[in-house]
Order: structure tokens, then C-alpha cells, then sequence
């Protein structure tokens, strides 16, 4: 029996990381649950055991249900019935399975019928469901917007909607419209208040939505009449239930075309707001576009595993000249740099994860009890590691995604180009990711402040302190190297965009990108220290690539003037 | 009290022989367990989907697994649980061993005499004997009707179910009073994954006998939860006569076993002409390979 969490080393290393410890002690306070819910945990071996096992049933599910519908999904689609939307039988089928396996609320507190997993393990399920079928992982990884109704919600919003959500109904968040695609603050969606029905009421469209059709939708829309900008939008909840939204088309997309992307149209929908208003971009947002891009790195990684998996298959079974393909040499090297891609966006991926599990979990704790002062250090210590590390690994991952699946079609040649192989699906649907819940213009817009504040260069300090082998204590050298060119760079665009505004805005992917490949290849070579035999040569290789595109950018950088704000510009 | 609808699905561990490699089979002609990974019986697996099927419906109703077999086929048991089973019967001993398929529905029928369910179901065959016999034999010995072949619950209610079952050349639907023995074939539906919380619940399950050698712990923790008790049944615990029981209880006797290899002798080239298939399709109803 095949099963993706089974057949995964690197994940299953990755849940053996040092800081699950941690992680477990502040989801589990104490192992209070266990007197109260016959499957809360009783200590940290038992939570480790329980995730472990958990995965396993996702493992299974996406080898034996959701990878072989993938196909069928892709051809078949979702589509308009009477305003709503119909999935794919394929679809349907999958929802089922995750449903019965109890899949439904991963992350969410046992008292609303969560599994109370951290959002770690939730990545690691994202990041399988993707390989298995990357559109569909849109529709059940939607689930994490429950994460922000639990965060902000009052205990009566979280009564009504979450035990859903652990019963496997789905969720969309409905942000943009026609004219608010990256520019949020630009939404017109009215929410008005009807006092004697005590409920807001929804009017307007909105555009490019998920899931549209889901069954609980986080809204954002424009309760504050008058406003123009994001002061006047809150976050509210439409629950289907009610009744009030047609979905009026169905995109035609060039990939992910099981996930259905919903034009909607709101004709007077009852709505209830979360948190406070005024607030809903601001706060609301920016929390569930974390969470939501997190959830993208993991869709990428799961797509670059896919896609480096059926080449490596292609190139191991398709013989030309007497022997297998993956045996010539331009054919291996494009293999080798897949893996180590791959491998570079998951430990990326499940660093931030676990950034992100600290402080969340120190956040919903300091709703209960105030925190220590060494607990607030820490909440603010991996806040920012958190904000610092979303945007990298959203970039990255999403950019190898696209890379791999278009190494992937090159190595079946010819065969890749048909639509017989899934190397054309997964090349499709890749596409989106360095797109959606920000393009990688974006990521680099939000990670350019930490190259300011320095929140890259002093982790990167940090990791320098890791201990090294014999075998990794050169790379670790190397990376030193590199770390002093990126200083260097940094330095000059900074002194350079104080003469001429803009400057730094030109180089900032450049610079962003930089401190992205001295990081993912100081979490490899941490990795790589302490398994040498599956992670070494890997490390390495990474480690080549990333200095060979570190070289590159510097050398730009350097070779670059402040006339160069002009000349490009537009 | 309302009453509670026993359900008993009898199950069994069997070697995976559906990817089979060289090892699969000792030079003496009988399987190689040690080679082969020990799994629940898939069809097993449909009764089990089958049983659960009827506790949803029913509400009020337990679903027990029961299974002869050595102390590790309590994995089964656990896996059941995981499944939506409630809890299971682990019938062990060495007086059951090298039983045939009379010895066997013998001593699960003393079995059942004990726990006394209003449903018995189990699957049709196992994919190691591949006899289709135990389900039968089971029904005779408890004086009970049996439905064959079963593919899907049609309806079920106080006394009396309704199964549609696959035949040759279609279905039939037929209505049986209850106590019944139903086996389910292959074709019906798959049974449902294992539950996430359920696994976090069953996980520290353990039979009488895995309890006696395991930690202060676990025994303390499966003290304070019965639900996480397996029960263990030794021959002595249901009354049987013993020389029914495994070797002595056994008339089978395998002779010989020859591997049979499949030699293709000839091909034909046809055309995809009308007047070509219609004259292959007389030939395979002339040779009855179809029809």
C-alpha cells in the first residue's frame, strides 16, 4: 500500500525536529486535555505518536484516494449548478475519505472537535494532499481559516462555526474583487447593519474566489459608509447556510482546475462580524494571508515533490542509447538540482511552520494568562522569526515549484509535452503559486523590511553558531563567505538609496533573495549534520547553486549604479 | 433500556498475497508467512464497512470483531477500531492450530455461542485459502440463514435486513430474518479509512494476552479504560469439544501443490473490421470463455 507520509523521509525527519518539543508543551498546557477527551495525548511522546499516526492516514488517503482521482479531477472540473458550484466526482470522493477519516478541524482546540495538531503537522498534511493533487489541496487546506475565527471570534462565533469545520464543511475567504486584486484596501463590498434583524447584510461581488462556494466564508467588506481606504473594511462571516450568494461563473483556468475560483455575487446575505471593525484588513487579513501563504509553500513543496518524483520515475524507466536516461549527465544534474530544491523548500517550510506554532500557541495563551516575561520574549522572538521567514518560504517554494515542474516536463522530452503524463498537470498547476495570496513581486515587498531590520542577518548569525561536522565545517565556511557578501550588498544599496530614492527598491529581490539562499542552505546543513548520509550531498549541492545565484545578484548589485533607477523605470 | 443491536464481524489476519515475490511460497508447497506481511483480509474489510454500515443505520447497535489466530492478529482488531469497530474477540491458542475450514467455523461458532450477536457478517473469502467456506459452515453450525455474496445494504430493521447480492449475471435482493450470517463480497463498498481521533483513542488497545507482558503503565492506563481491553478468548473459554479443535478437528489433508504457469500457445491478428469481431465473439461463446 502506497502512502505519502510512509514513503517520505525528509517529512518524517522534519516531525522529529528538536523544537516539536517545545511546540507540544505549549498545544498540550500541561496535558490538561487528557482527563477531559479520550484521545488528548498524556505526554509529549504520546502527541508525537498520535501525529505521527495521523499523518500516516493522510499519507494513505492521498496515495490510495486523492492521487489517483487527480486525473480524472483536472479533465472533469467543478461547475455552475442553479448559482452553485458542483465538484468534480473525483472531488467529492476525496472530501469524503478526508471526512471520514475525521480530518476536518487538524489544528483546532478539542473543544470545538478539534485534533488540537499544531500547524506544523497541518503543513506537513497540506504539503501531501498537494502532491496528490494540488487543486484540491486548495479546497480542504481552506480549513485554516478556522485558525483565524479562533483567533478573533467571540466564544459564540467559535461555537457556532468551528465544530463545522471539524466536521469537514469547507471554507473560503472571500477578499478580492474586480477592482481589489492586490490592493485590498481598494474592496467595495457594503456591509450595512439591519438592526431589526440584528445581522449585517452583504451586497456586492466579489471576484477570483477559492472555494467561493464553501460552506462558512471569511468576508472582507466595507462596513464604515463613506470610506475609501482599508480603515473602512472589517472581516465577517457568511455562513451558506443562510443563503444569499450566487456564484455566478466559474473560472476557466489554465491550471488547478479542480479548485474551483467563484465569481459571487452577495444580494443582501446575512453576515456576522469578527473581531472588531475597521480592523478587517489591518489585522484580520494580514493573519489569515499568513496563514494562507504558509499553506502555499506547503501546496509548492508538494508539487515539487511530485513533479521531481515522476521524473526521476521517467528517467529511471525511459531508456535512449542502451541505457536509462537519468544515467547521462545533463539528465542526472537536473534530477540532483530538483531533489535539493525540494528538499530546500521543505526545511524552509517546516522552519517557519515551526517559527509560527511557538507564537501562535504563546499568543492564544496570553488570552488565557498573562505570560511570563520570558514567555513574552519568546512570543516576540519567533513573531518576528515568523514574519521574517512567511514571505521566503512562500517565495521560494512557490518559485522552485515552477522551476521543477518545468525540469520535470524536459526530462520526458517530447512525452512530457503530451497530455499523457502528469508532468503537463503538475506544470500547470504550479503556475499559480508564485501568483496567488501574493505574487512573488509581493513576498519580496514584505521580506525587504526584514533585510532592513536585520531580522535575516542576525538568524543567519545564529545558525552560524550550530555545530558542524568534519564533513559540513567547510560549507559551514562557505556560507560565512556568503553571509559577508550579502552585509556587503546590503550595505552599499542602503548607502546608494539614500542619494537616489528607489534604489533599494530596484535591488530588493536581489537582496531578499540573497539572505533566502544563505538560510535555506544554513537549515540544510543543519539538517545535513545530523544525517549525514540522506542529507549531505543534497547540502551540497544546494549550497553550489545557492552560491552561484548569490554571485550573480551581488555582482549585479555591484555592478550597478543609481542611474539605473532610471533606466528602468517605466 | 433500549436494546443494542450486536453486530459480529468475523475477520481473519492472512499473509498479503496479492504482491507475492519469489520467497512467497516454502519448497514444502505452503505459504511463506515469514516473507509476506501479515494484513487484515480485504474482504474482511468489506464486512467490517458492511457492519458499520448497519450500526449507522440502526443507531443503537456495537460492532465486535472476532478472529482466531495467533496474539499479533489482535493488530486486526486494533486496526477494526480504528476503523469504527467497537471492540473485538481474540480467540487464541494452540489448540486451534492447523485448522481446516471445519475446525475453524467450529470453534468460531463455540465462539459466537458465547457472545451470542443478533448479526454475524464476515467476508467472503480469505485470499490465503480462497475457500469461501468458514461463513457458510458458521451459519449450519448455529442453525442460523446465511446470505452469500453480499454487495450492499439495502435496509435493515428490527429482525430482518434486506441485502442486495452479486451473481454471476447480475443481482438479486433478498430480505433475511435476523440472527443472520451474511458474507460480503469484494465488490461491495470499500470500507471507510481509519479515524484520526479514533486512532488516538484505540492506539494503547491490548488483548488479555499482550496485557500480561506489557508495563505497570499500560496496564494501569487499560485499567482505567476498559474500552482499551481486547478480549481474549483460550479454547477453554468456550466450552468446545476438543477433538473438533485445529489438527485433530481437521479432515483436509493437502496431497501436492504444483505451481501452475501460464503459457501463451498462439496469438491472432484481428482487424477491427465488424465481420472480425463478430466472428471472435462466436468463438469465445462457441469455447464458453464468455457467455
Amino acid at each position: 500500500m502506497a502512502n505519502f507520509y510512509l514513503d517520505n523521509k525528509d517529512l518524517q525527519y522534519h516531525l522529529g525536529h528538536p523544537l516539536m518539543k517545545r511546540i507540544i508543551e505549549l498545544k498540550e498546557r500541561n496535558f490538561a486535555d487528557a482527563t477531559e477527551f479520550d484521545y488528548a495525548p498524556q505526554d509529549a511522546d504520546d502527541a508525537l505518536d498520535s501525529y505521527k499516526r495521523v499523518l500516516e492516514i493522510v499519507g494513505d488517503i492521498c496515495a490510495e484516494v486523492i492521487a489517483p482521482n487527480a486525473e480524472g479531477v483536472d479533465h472533469e472540473g467543478p461547475r455552475v449548478v442553479n448559482d452553485h458550484v458542483e465538484y468534480a466526482s473525483g472531488t467529492v470522493r476525496n472530501m469524503e475519505a478526508l471526512n471520514e477519516a475525521g480530518l476536518g478541524g487538524m489544528t483546532l482546540p478539542r473543544r470545538f472537535d478539534g485534533l488540537n495538531m499544531p500547524v506544523t503537522c497541518f503543513a506537513m498534511a497540506n504539503e501531501m494532499v498537494a502532491r496528490a493533487d494540488t487543486g484540491f489541496e486548495n479546497i480542504w487546506g481552506l480549513q485554516d481559516c478556522a485558525e483565524t475565527i479562533n483567533e478573533f471570534a467571540t466564544e459564540e462565533i467559535k461555537a457556532r462555526f468551528l465544530p463545522r469545520v471539524s466536521a469537514g464543511e469547507t471554507c473560503a475567504m472571500d477578499l478580492t474583487e474586480p477592482d481589489a486584486g492586490s490592493d485590498l484596501g481598494a474592496v467595495m463590498l457594503k456591509a450595512t447593519w439591519d438592526e431589526a434583524a440584528g445581522v449585517w447584510r452583504l451586497n456586492g461581488c466579489k471576484r477570483f474566489i477559492t472555494n467561493g462556494d464553501g460552506d462558512i466564508s471569511l468576508v472582507l467588506a466595507r462596513t464604515e459608509e463613506g470610506t475609501k481606504d482599508a480603515r473602512g473594511l472589517s472581516m465577517l462571516i457568511y455562513d451558506k447556510r443562510d443563503g444569499g450568494v450566487k456564484v455566478r461563473r466559474i473560472e476557466n483556468k489554465l491550471g488547478i482546475k479542480g479548485s474551483p475560483t467563484c465569481e459571487l455575487v452577495f444580494n443582501n446575505a446575512p453576515a456576522v462580524l469578527v473581531g472588531d471593525r475597521k480592523m478587517g484588513l489591518i489585522k484580520y487579513v494580514m493573519s489569515l494571508m499568513n496563514a494562507a501563504r504558509l499553506g502555499i509553500a506547503a501546496q509548492s513543496t508538494g508539487l515539487s515533490e511530485a513533479a521531481y518524483r515522476e521524473a526521476l520515475k521517467y528517467a529511471n524507466e525511459r531508456e535512449q542509447f542502451g541505457k536509462p536516461i537519468a544515467k547521462f549527465a545533463a539528465v542526472a544534474e537536473m534530477l540532483k538540482n530538483m531533489e535539493a530544491k525540494t528538499l530546500a523548500s521543505r526545511a524552509m517550510l517546516y522552519e517557519t511552520a515551526r517559527f509560527v506554532d511557538i507564537y501562535k500557541q504563546l499568543t492564544h495563551i496570553s488570552h488565557e494568562r498573562s505570560l511570563e516575561a520570558e514567555e513574552r520574549q519568546e512570543m516576540k522572538f519567533y513573531n518576528r522569526l515568523a514574519d521574517g521567514f512567511t514571505p521566503l518560504a512562500k517565495l521560494f517554494s512557490s518559485e522552485y515549484a515552477n522551476e521543477v515542474a518545468y525540469d520535470s516536463i524536459q526530462i520526458h522530452g517530447g512525452s512530457g509535452y503530451m497530455k499523457d503524463y502528469a508532468c503537463e498537470r503538475l506544470y500547470r498547476d504550479a503556475r499559480i503559486l508564485n501568483i496567488y495570496e501574493g505574487t512573488s513581486q509581493l513576498q519580496v515587498v514584505a521580506a525587504i523590511n526584514h533585510v532592513t531590520k536585520g531580522t535575516y542577518l542576525e538568524q543567519i548569525l545564529r545558525y552560524e553558531e550550530n555545530p558542524r561536522t568534519e564533513a559540513t565545517q567547510p560549507l559551514a565556511e562557505r556560507l560565512v563567505e556568503l553571509r559577508k557578501m550579502y552585509e556587503a550588498a546590503v550595505e552599499r544599496v542602503e548607502a546608494l538609496d539614500k542619494e537616489t530614492q528607489g534604489y533599494k527598491d530596484f535591488h530588493a529581490r536581489r537582496l531578499v533573495e540573497i539572505a533566502g539562499y544563505i538560510i535555506m542552505s544554513h537549515i540544510m546543513l543543519r539538517q545535513a549534520g545530523e544525517l549525514e548520509e540522506d542529507y549531505l550531498n543534497p547540502t551540497k549541492i544546494f549550497i553550489k547553486y545557492a552560491t552561484k545565484k548569490i554571485n550573480e545578484a551581488a555582482s549585479y548589485i555591484n555592478d550597478s549604479e543609481t542611474s539605473d533607477v532610471e533606466l528602468f523605470r517605466h | 433500556m433500549e436494546k443494542v443491536t450486536k453486530i459480529v464481524v468475523m475477520a481473519k489476519q492472512v499473509p498479503d498475497t496479492r504482491n507475492v515475490g519469489k520467497d512467497a511460497m516454502t519448497p514444502e508447497g505452503t505459504v511463506n508467512r515469514a516473507a509476506l506481511a501479515a494484513i487484515f483480509n480485504p474482504e474482511d474489510l468489506n464486512a467490517l464497512e458492511l457492519a458499520l454500515q448497519m450500526k449507522d443505520r440502526i443507531g443503537s447497535a456495537t460492532v465486535h470483531v472476532l478472529t482466531m489466530g495467533p496474539q499479533r492478529a489482535a493488530d486486526i482488531i486494533r486496526e477494526a477500531m480504528f476503523r469504527g469497530a467497537d471492540g473485538g474477540y481474540l480467540l487464541s491458542g494452540k489448540e486451534f492450530a492447523g485448522s481446516d475450514t471445519l475446525a475453524t467455523s467450529y470453534a468460531l461458532s463455540c465462539a459466537l455461542r458465547k457472545i451470542n450477536p443478533d448479526i454475524i457478517v464476515a467476508g467472503r473469502q480469505a485470499i490465503d485459502g480462497d475457500t469461501a467456506q468458514v461463513g457458510p459452515q458458521v451459519a449450519e453450525k448455529l442453525n442460523l440463514p446465511q446470505v452469500t455474496y453480499a454487495e450492499e445494504l439495502v435496509e435493515i430493521k428490527e429482525g430482518e435486513a434486506t441485502i442486495k447480492r452479486r451473481l454471476e449475471r447480475g443481482s438479486e435482493t433478498v430480505v433475511t430474518p435476523l440472527p443472520a450470517v451474511i458474507t460480503v463480497n469484494s465488490s461491495a463498498k470499500e470500507c471507510r479509512p481509519r479515524n484520526a481521533k479514533r486512532v488516538m483513542k484505540y492506539k494503547y488497545a491490548l488483548a488479555t494476552s499482550e496485557l500480561a507482558t506489557a508495563s505497570d503503565k499500560a496496564k494501569n492506563f487499560i485499567e482505567e479504560r476498559p474500552y482499551l481491553h481486547i478480549v481474549e478468548f483460550a479454547a477453554a473459554d468456550v466450552n468446545p469439544d476438543a477433538s473438533q479443535l485445529g489438527l485433530s478437528g481437521s479432515p483436509t489433508k493437502v496431497k501436492k501443490i504444483e505451481n501452475v504457469v501460464l503459457q501463451a500457445k498462439e496469438s491472432k491478428t484481428l482487424t477491427a473490421e465488424d465481420k472480425d469481431i463478430e466472428a471472435l465473439m462466436q468463438e469465445l461463446i462457441a469455447s464458453h470463455t464468455l457467455g
